[in-house]
């Protein structure tokens, strides 16, 4: 056991990068042991996913300076089909599965068993039945993607990684879309995998995931690496502390003031599900929202959450009934025009999806949504319109050379700051949000949190979406629960525990 | 405020600014044409790199053609003629640009320019209509044609591809019905004049003081603007002296053009189209909105924009300048037959994506879709100056598009 346990499967050894004169990593070491998760972690902009992209051939070994070394000997990684063969296998963030295709094509797409130059289907199914019993995981091979959650989508990414005799399994985020619930499955499929000498690198936000996995934990800022240590020599104090370079003290400081009246009223809000007839997405869910306060909206991944947003948004004619009033008016289900004209803003959770034009530049990201509505003419003022702009990356504290760069090339965090600042510059009385936080660095999260806690001071209703629990408890003075469409729970920010939360969203108490 | 605090990149400004003009003095005429004083668009490095490398290509190619033609390629005459054949193709291209723009694509659009030439002549010759009717008749049929394929592509949810695709064999079937495939001779000498004529010498340096005054205006108080907004510190000298290449490109091209016959007609009506088209797309809301959704439509929908009644604009804005080139084309030919404007749109298609614009949506630019639509049209000059065969014309013209459209992708790779 401790033979294999110790030895040393992967080595990384003064690896350099810089992107056109920018150091993204400066003379990291790193290395992985057979049988262990080493966590990976820091701020995004850190270097992790650079030296992930290395390690994965990304960026092929022409293009960096620095060894690595695979059981020992030397290897110069040529491409990402070449790290694959060496037995290196990454699950991304955004899955590369075909969604149209079924779970046994997805796993073997590329590089189908034949016989005869035919696809050898019975040996597929062999295959694929034997990897999913693998990770225990109980699904039809038939099924197509597109069928299966985001959680089984991600088991199917390791069960391809793992048809590829993955020795090295890079898992980037993976726990960033999963429910606590699907968290914990997967949790234990990693430590099934540890257990049978597959080498893990974790990469996440999620410390308290960190903590649960992790053998050892590698530090990185600003393109170094602060140090390796054992992760239970670790705090999740001292963690935070060497990601960011000081001492972040309180996570949630919540300040108290007084509420307003009631702004937004929602009542009876249905959803039906445009794909299958006489489901529900969202079945009956009322709720009112106070000027000043936040409200949070816990539940499980599916429980309708999203859905409740984009409805309550317009963003789903046709399919939305019940009723809606804003300061006593009513408004109609069926175009964000009027929501936005009304005062509402909504943040979307998917923000390179649904939220940025990532090839367009931040100047065009921050305005869109602003240009009609607080101008009304057809002429745009440019000069104020970039005024306003730089005014808006000053505030918000968004890090980007200028406001003219395109907003694909700046990290999450500072994506997600252009969404916020977008909305705001159209002076909402409400903002809808879904998922603000996810997948951005500590940094970027501590200071949404603090613009959330002085919006909500300065008057703003904030309904948030979040399936990060800790945070839902820390900003909201309300929140709601959701499970399967209905609404299973109400507490005040004084009676919610994480219990009684999770009770409700996983439909055992109503 | 003050003049550049911490989140400003005052060295790519300044190198953005007046230098753009000190070092292109060929592209400041160009860029004039996109009413664009200050060149601080969205990924303006890029756009700015590509409006380099066209210029570039296109004085090469001049070079080329002056060398090979004994300098016959550059003469007042042969830079008239240039001019006149680029018209067509460049003002379909400012309309497909913004159709492209929006991530849509319109195929119908030389069945349409045939179509409405030959309302336009069928209007004169056999209703006997006159001049101002037969031309309202050509640009409502052009603006009706876009008004249905938009109808249908933004609120029938039928691909683009496929609506125009279908308008493409329609329209070209109604203008044979309609016309009985005959050719429809033009007598209005009027009406010949908008393709044949051109504008008085003295009328030609009138209009080039115009722009020039206009120029200056805009472009002081854009300096004005700057220094209130304290965006970027511009010196007064660099403004005067990009004022100065301006002035002095205005006055290179108006002289060459009226040492021959004057300013043609139909260039003063490109120029007219292309300005307007420069301003929708980069000084509008609207414009805006047609880079928001054809960048990511869903992201713009969210945001609170139509997407259908931009989509309509979209193709009744293409639909009427298709109305705009059919009347050229036909004014141009003193007749209409009913093959005129086939492969026109291909033609439109490669001019904006020569000068630069996705066919994915969300990138292009209408002095790059001119830009485009000259060069395409240089070849075809200069190649049948030298007697170069119709077929080996197609061969290096399609073989150019190809290799553009490589280079500009191998460049955004490496960059």
């Amino acid at each position: 056991m401790s033979e294999s346990h110790t030895s040393i499967l992967l080595e990384m050894r003064a690896i350099s990068k810089s992107f056109s004169g920018i150091r993204a990593l400066e003379d990291a070491h790193f290395d992985l042991r057979r049988g262990q998760v080493h966590a990976l972690v820091g701020e995004n902009g850190a270097g992790k996913s650079t030296l992930i992209k290395i390690l994965t051939g990304v960026y092929p070994c022409t293009d960096y300076a620095g060894e690595i070394y695979l059981d020992g000997c030397r290897c110069r990684l040529h491409g990402v089909s070449h790290a694959q063969a060496a037995g290196i296998s990454v699950i991304h963030q955004e899955l590369s599965l075909v969604p149209p295709m079924t779970v046994a094509e997805n796993i073997f797409l590329g590089r189908e068993p034949r016989r005869m130059g035919i696809i050898h289907w019975n040996e597929i199914y062999r295959r694929v039945d034997a990897l999913l019993r693998r990770i225990k995981l109980d699904i039809d091979p038939r099924a197509p993607i597109y069928a299966l959650g985001l959680a089984q989508r991600q088991l199917v990414e390791i069960a391809k990684a793992l048809s590829n005799e993955a020795r090295i399994l890079v898992l980037d985020e993976p726990t960033a879309a999963l429910t606590e619930a699907e968290i914990d499955v997967l949790l234990a499929i990693i430590k099934d995998l540890r257990s049978q000498g597959v080498g893990i690198i974790y990469v996440s936000h999620k410390l308290k995931e960190v903590f649960a996995i992790s053998d050892r934990v590698t530090i990185l800022r600003d393109g170094r690496v602060v140090g390796t240590y054992a992760t239970e020599a670790l705090t999740e104090a001292r963690l935070i502390a060497q990601m960011v370079g000081r001492e972040v003290d309180q996570q949630f400081p919540k300040s108290s003031h007084t509420l307003g009246d009631a702004i937004l009223q929602a009542d009876e809000i249905t959803v039906e599900d445009p794909s299958r007839s006489g489901k529900r997405l969202v079945d009956r869910v009322s709720f009112t929202v106070r000027r000043g306060e936040v409200l949070g909206i816990a539940g499980l991944m599916g429980a309708g959450r999203s859905e409740l947003l984009m409805a309550i948004f317009g963003a789903y004619p046709r399919h939305a009934t019940g009723s809606l009033w804003l300061k006593g008016q009513p408004v109609r289900l069926n175009d964000p025009c009027e929501a936005i004209r009304r005062g509402m803003g909504f943040v979307t959770e998917d923000r390179r999806r649904y939220g940025l034009i990532l090839d367009q530049s931040v100047l065009h990201n921050l305005t869109f949504a602003w240009l009609k509505h607080s101008y009304g003419r057809f002429i745009i003022d440019r000069d104020a319109e970039v005024a306003l702009a730089e005014n808006a990356l000053r505030e918000w504290q968004i890090k980007a050379a200028s406001v003219f760069v395109g907003a694909g090339t700046l990290s999450g965090g500072n994506q997600q700051k252009v969404v916020l600042a977008r909305w705001l510059l159209n002076r909402p009385q409400v903002l809808l949000m879904d998922e603000p936080t996810r997948g951005i660095d500590v940094r970027a999260k501590q200071e949404i949190y603090a613009q959330i806690n002085a919006l909500a001071q300065s008057g703003l209703a904030i309904v948030l979406v979040s399936s990060d629990l800790p945070e839902v408890l820390g900003l909201s003075d309300r929140i709601l629960v959701m499970h399967a469409g209905r609404l299973t729970g109400e507490f005040s920010r004084a009676d919610a525990t994480p219990e009684t939360i999770m009770a409700c969203a996983t439909g055992e108490r109503i | 405020m003050k003049p550049d605090g911490p989140n400003r990149n005052p060295s790519t400004q300044k190198k953005n600014g007046p230098s753009f003009f000190i070092l292109h003095p060929a592209s400041f005429f160009l860029r004039l044409l996109s009413y664009c004083p200050r060149p601080a668009t969205s990924n303006f490095a890029k756009s700015a790199w590509r409006t380099y490398s066209m210029v570039a290509a296109l004085v090469v190619l001049w070079a080329i053609f002056a060398y090979v033609t004994d300098s016959t390629f550059l003469t007042a005459r042969n830079f008239s003629n240039l001019m006149r054949q680029t018209t067509i193709t460049a003002i379909l291209a400012v309309g497909m640009l913004m159709v492209i723009v929006t991530g849509q694509i319109d195929l119908s659009v030389g069945s349409v320019v045939g179509l409405t030439g030959g309302l336009t002549a069928i209007a004169q010759a056999w209703l006997g209509w006159g001049l101002w009717a037969s031309l309202a008749m050509g640009l409502t049929t052009g603006l009706a044609v876009g008004a249905v394929q938009g109808l249908f592509v933004a609120y029938a949810n039928i691909p683009a591809f496929i609506v125009t695709l279908g308008g493409l064999l329609a329209w070209r079937g109604a203008i044979k019905g309609l016309s009985k495939g005959n050719t429809i001779p033009i007598n209005l000498a009027s009406f010949k004049a908008i393709g044949q004529d051109y504008m008085p010498p003295a009328i030609g340096w009138a209009l080039a003081l115009l722009a020039m005054i206009a120029l200056g205006y805009f472009m002081v108080r854009r300096h004005r603007a700057r220094l209130r907004y304290g965006i970027v510190a511009t010196r007064l000298g660099a403004v005067i002296l990009s004022l100065a290449w301006a002035v002095v490109l205005i006055l290179a091209f108006t002289g060459t053009l009226n040492a021959y016959a004057g300013v043609p007609i139909p260039v003063i009506i490109w120029l007219a189209v292309a300005l307007s088209g420069a301003f929708l797309t980069q000084q509008t809301i609207f414009g805006r909105y047609l880079f928001a959704i054809g960048g990511n439509p869903e992201a713009a929908r969210l945001s609170g924009i139509n997407l259908r009644r931009h989509l309509l604009a979209v193709f009744c804005i293409m639909g009427a300048l298709t109305g705009v080139a059919g009347i050229i084309y036909t004014a141009r030919v003193g007749a209409a037959s009913p093959d005129a404007g086939r492969l026109l749109e291909l033609d439109a298609i490669a001019a904006c994506v020569i000068g630069g614009a996705s066919l994915m949506g969300g990138r292009g630019t209408v002095l790059g879709a001119c830009l485009g639509a000259l060069f395409m049209a240089s070849l075809d000059n200069g190649m049948s100056l030298k007697n170069v065969p119709d077929f080996t014309q197609d061969i290096v013209k399609g073989a150019i598009l190809v290799t553009a459209v490589g280079l500009d992708v191998w460049g955004r790779e490496r960059s």
